[in-house]
């Protein structure tokens, strides 16, 4: 006795489910849904032959430098990033305060997860020193970093907001300029700066979540960079101890993993993942 | 007598300053966050603040690197 086989199967085209002819071929698929992609992949394989899809099969139907709609990179997060993640994440306005080793990755981080809103401050142009460890590319030296950052962000993800200011930040401004922040990430490279917004976000804006660093340099253990609360909405990243000095600089490997631990503390945090009394 | 300083309980002598305290533990003064019994302290104020049985001390002393 034979059962026949079902006249339809699922697959997964640009990560949204949908029923097709059993023995549809891929290039049938693409003359369907995308006649104008000139790359498909199927289950993480290019393919250039023509072969029929399978149950289950997911494929990707991509135009070269097509530029993904709102609503496509919306589906790419929300499918990546689980349920409720993105929905929190898009609503979010997050402040960075210094756009160098750590701001500048820190960005790049926050914009990939796909938070709604950054804002960019800093004073400083990119320096040929920088590109040891900075998120900077060797023809934007001599450009203002919030530039040449929101410049990168929008080839990241177009649809975050990404906003700059090209200041000084003191004790007596930074209030003004975070108001509205959700969380804000201290970034700065001066330890009397990261000092003065300690107080100045505990003062001027005590209910928001302030994420700084502290000892990132050299090359030693990168375990012992670590990421826990040391005031009230106050969190400290870093070791604590390796300040930057002659012999002793600033490295792309401890750097990048320092701007993870605060993005990631502040993804947490938006998410609403760290309690009042949580140590991390 | 005894204070917690970063979460942790310690025993101090009486009639410290903060100042002198963070000098005995080899804290150096400056870059500092001090918070005293939940409110942050001026670096002037160190060396005039007494410590007392009881107080809550969280000190964050930053280095440079960004």
């Amino acid at each position: 006795m034979t059962i026949a086989a079902s006249e339809q199967i699922s697959v997964r085209l640009n990560e949204r489910g949908i029923s097709v002819a059993r023995g549809t071929t891929l290039r049938e698929l693409r003359r369907a849904h995308k006649p104008d992609a000139d790359v498909i992949i199927r289950n993480g394989f290019p393919h250039r032959d023509d072969v029929p899809l399978e149950e289950g099969d997911e494929v990707v139907l991509i135009r070269r430098g097509e530029v993904p709609s709102p609503e496509e990179m919306e589906s790419l997060m929300t499918a990546r990033h689980g349920p409720g993640v993105h929905a929190k994440v898009k609503v979010a306005r997050v402040g960075i305060a210094g756009c160098g080793g750590l701001g500048s990755a820190l960005a790049v981080a926050l914009a990939r997860t796909g938070v709604g809103a950054l804002l960019l401050v800093d004073f400083d142009v990119v320096e040929p020193s920088n590109l040891n460890r900075q998120q900077y590319f060797v023809d934007q030296i001599g450009m203002e970093k919030v530039r040449a950052m929101a410049a990168n962000l929008a080839r990241i993800n177009p649809y975050v907001r990404v906003e700059t200011r090209n200041a000084r930040l003191t004790r007596g401004n930074i209030a003004d300029i975070f108001v509205g922040c959700n969380a804000v990430a201290e970034c700065f490279d001066d330890p009397a700066a990261k000092r003065d917004m300690t107080l100045a976000v505990r003062e001027g804006l005590p209910r928001t979540p302030l994420v700084t660093v502290s000892g990132i340099a050299g090359h030693g253990p990168a375990g012992q960079i670590r990421a826990r609360r040391v005031f009230k909405n106050v969190f400290l990243v870093g070791d604590n101890e390796n300040a930057a000095q002659p012999g002793r600089g600033l490295l792309a490997p401890r750097v990048v993993v320092a701007a993870g631990l605060q993005a990631n503390l502040i993804l947490r945090l938006l998410l609403g993942e760290i309690g009042q009394d949580d140590n991390e | 007598m005894e204070i917690k300083l970063n979460g942790e309980t310690r025993e101090v002598d009486a009639e410290t300053t903060i100042a002198r305290l963070l000098e005995q533990l080899g804290i150096q003064p400056n870059n500092l966050a001090v918070e005293h019994n939940g409110e942050f302290l001026e670096e002037d104020a160190l060396e005039h603040t007494m410590v007392r049985a009881g107080d809550r001390l969280e000190v964050v002393r930053f280095v440079g690197g960004g």
